[in-house]
């Protein structure tokens, strides 16, 4: 790679600056694109492979075992399953990419979660609900929060804090939508906190985030009450994972997503190619394309065919689901690769200090990364608890958190920081929902769940921990 | 930028206006007097070798241009107007450019994200890629960088001296009027070496101010025009290159004066 030139010792004989560097190329042909994609994956850069390979075996072992597995009421059913931990992990990724780990988004999405039951159960009375020493204890967090967001300059999250304060205090009556937006605001809240004590505080995420993890269960069950249950007896709340989109805006809603998918995914690449820099071949941006637009348009016919079980109703549509979760991954995306915030998170994940150098603020980086986290695992808990219909003291608890790191990891997110996309959430995600799913229909016991999900994890992590080895060998 | 191209590397004798002036500068970590009185001038369209022995106060006086330390006493003169240099921001804005010994570039971007990083191109609120990926090419290609398969190579699959050039270009992409190099051939190989010294010569024939701090002799007579050594947070002699040998700048650096250079006898320095 570097060529010793005997006419380059000395001033005069120095090469003249020419028209461009010679190797560099930003065409390449399609067979050398995949010839460099193989490369890539012998250099131990899988990315989302081993999830997907792992995803398909999954699929045909359950459908081979079980004949309830792949039929068309049990798939819609797995979306609606795996909505809640797949958001929750999305959040996630953006605190994995620093290096850092929020063990708290489970059981703060909790928090968000009994928040809302109570807000809609009592008609917006937090203060006969809570009692007057808890509802002043629980405004003063948020106000805390709000002076915490403000002095990092953290506008957006000082603003949605705020917002869920002036929900609070005013008492208004309950609606659905409004009770959705004040979990969104708990959760920025609590994130406000939480990114305050590490990334201002300087206290390590790990310990910071255990401790709240154990503080926010608590907060739950103060709220609820022990061994009470608020159900949440709303239509709106109830339709966010158990409800379907009209046939008609089915096909309405996959049009509108598939057009702009592929408008924006060509048009790039047309802009890439007339300004002449680097671009991935035709032939495979078209095949990429098409295979999305295809798999789009399949799935989308098919959970417009009638899943209902008995004669008497009929169940057809896309679950609402999956519109939330796709604006998610969509919004997501935009700002980690396409903003500078996006790419700032990166950079301070994969070299704190040049980050640093580079003029970039790290603390206030850092601190964001968990208001996004609580924020977004805030509107997870509106999923899960809309899919159970009810919060109970457990909300958030138990397996939420784990099952969301380890959908984020199993979809290829480094636990080192700097390498992950949001997408890996969705993958991971699916694949941990595959497993609950598949293992409940043969009627296997929570503990082989547990097991077997485990068992998943570890593989993940090895797989990441090989090709990391694998790519410092290579010098990738 | 200035138009300092033709006229360099410039006659020693009769130098160039400097860009960047220090005068008298002086800097104490509380009773560790680090940098006593230092003098240097930084001309634009030459490479000012800065030699010292370790401890000798190098680093901190990189430091102290580059506003990571701010100076207790002295003066700083930026284009002949005296400027005050508080921050790495301040450094910056100046045009100020300091390459880490340990490069400061994210493994996990690509070259152009690297370059652009903290003052990334943007359009309607999104990142520019089309722009910058042109600019860093067009950067990358003016220096004859020829040893990068692709911009869009992630920084981690580089070598060393790859690494070193993405970091000095990154300083060109900037418009930078003075560059600091602390050490940037101390972990390369032979070939990589003779890369980066190319590329710290075409800096100086662009016209900026360079400062090259290096512990490697053969390196700094091959690229400087001038030496200045520091010993023990004195400047003891600051020397056209030309006029002087190895042997005086080996002195320097270990006993601080070399025949009638250096620091005991200041009224018989002849310069």
């Amino acid at each position: 790679m570097t060529q010793l030139s005997p006419n380059s010792s000395s001033g005069e004989e120095r090469t003249e600056p020419t028209d461009g560097f010679a190797i560099d190329t930003t065409r390449r042909t399609t067979r050398e694109a995949l010839g460099d994609y193989v490369a890539r994956l012998r250099g131990g850069q899988l990315g989302a492979l081993p999830a997907l390979l792992g995803l398909l075996t999954l699929f045909v072992v359950f459908t081979v075992l079980s004949d309830r597995f792949l039929t068309l009421g049990n798939l819609a059913n797995l979306l609606g399953q795996g909505a809640g931990i797949v958001v929750i992990a999305m959040g996630l990724v953006f605190v994995l990419l620093l290096g850092d780990i929020d063990l708290s988004a489970g059981t703060a999405s909790g928090v968000a979660a009994s928040v809302l039951a109570l807000h809609l159960v009592n008609n917006g009375n937090l203060l006969g609900a809570m009692g007057t020493a808890v509802f002043l204890l629980f405004c003063g967090a948020i106000v805390l929060a709000v002076v915490l967001a403000l002095m990092a300059r953290l506008w957006i999250g000082a603003g949605l804090a705020t917002l869920g304060l002036l929900l609070v205090v005013l008492g208004v009556p309950a609606n659905p939508w409004l009770e959705i937006l004040l979990a969104v605001c708990v959760g920025t809240a609590i994130g406000c906190l939480t990114g305050f004590l590490v990334a201002r505080v300087g206290i390590p995420a790990f310990v910071v985030t255990l401790a709240l993890f154990l503080a926010w269960g608590g907060v739950v069950l103060q709220f609820v009450g022990v061994g009470g249950t608020l159900g949440l007896r709303d239509d709106v709340l109830f339709a966010v994972a158990n409800g379907s989109l009209p046939v008609w805006g089915s096909w309405l809603f996959a049009l509108v997503a598939v057009l702009g998918y592929v408008a924006l995914g060509w048009g790039r690449h047309l802009r890439q190619v007339r300004a002449g820099v680097v671009t991935a071949p035709t032939p495979l941006v078209l095949g990429k394309l098409g295979a999305v637009v295809l798999l789009a348009l399949v799935g989308t016919w098919l959970l417009t065919l009638n899943r209902s079980p008995n004669d008497q109703t009929v169940i057809a549509g896309v679950p609402y689901v999956v519109p939330i979760v796709l604006v998610l991954l969509v919004l997501g995306t935009l700002v980690l690769d396409r903003t500078r915030y996006g790419r700032h998170i990166y950079a301070v994940g994969g070299n704190r200090e040049a980050a640093r150098r580079a003029g970039i603020d790290v603390v206030k980086i850092r601190m964001s990364v968990f208001v996004v986290c609580s924020t977004v695992a805030a509107i997870g808990a509106v999923i899960y608890s809309s899919k159970v219909g009810s919060v109970d003291p457990q909300a958030g608890g138990g397996n939420t958190l784990l099952f969301a790191v380890g959908a984020a990891v199993i979809g290829g997110t480094s636990l080192f920081g700097g390498r992950g996309r949001l997408r890996d959430a969705v993958i991971g995600g699916t694949v941990i929902a595959t497993i609950d799913n598949g293992l409940g229909l043969l009627g296997q016991p929570a503990a082989v769940v547990s097991i077997v999900t485990g068992v998943v994890l570890l593989l993940a992590a090895s797989v990441d921990a090989v090709s990391r080895r694998r790519a410092a060998a290579v010098g990738r | 930028m200035n138009d300092q191209r033709a006229g360099s590397p410039a006659d020693p004798t009769e130098p160039v206006r400097p860009v960047l002036r220090l005068s008298g500068v002086n800097k104490s970590f509380g009773p560790v007097h680090v940098l006593h009185d230092v003098d240097l001038a930084v001309r634009p369209g030459e490479v000012t070798a800065l030699v010292g022995d370790n401890g000798a106060g190098k680093s901190t006086l990189v430091k102290c241009i580059a506003g990571i330390h701010p100076v207790d006493g002295g003066s700083i003169h930026f284009d002949g107007e005296p400027v005050r240099i508080t921050s790495p921001k301040d450094a910056a804005d100046l045009g100020i450019e300091v390459v880490y010994q340990d490069l400061a570039l994210a493994d996990n971007l690509d070259i152009v994200q690297n370059m652009f990083l903290g003052r990334e191109r943007t359009r309607g609120g999104l990142l520019d890629e089309t722009d910058m990926e042109r600019a860093a090419r067009d950067t990358l290609a003016s220096l004859s960088v020829r040893t990068v398969a692709s911009v869009r190579t992630p920084v981690s699959a580089l070598s060393g001296g790859q690494r070193q050039t993405v970091a000095i270009a990154k300083a060109v992409l900037w418009n930078s009027r003075v560059v600091l190099l602390d050490e940037p051939t101390a972990a390369l190989g032979v070939a990589q070496t003779r890369q980066v010294l190319d590329l710290v010569r075409r800096l100086a024939e662009r016209g900026l101010g360079v400062v090259l701090i290096s512990h490697n002799m053969n390196d700094v007579f091959e690229v400087a025009d001038r030496i200045a050594t520091l010993y023990l947070g004195r400047l003891v002699a600051e020397l056209p290159t030309r006029d002087t040998t190895h042997a005086q700048v080996v002195e320097l650096i270990t006993a601080g004066r070399s025949g009638d250079l250096g620091l005991p006898r200041a009224e018989n320095v002849a310069l």
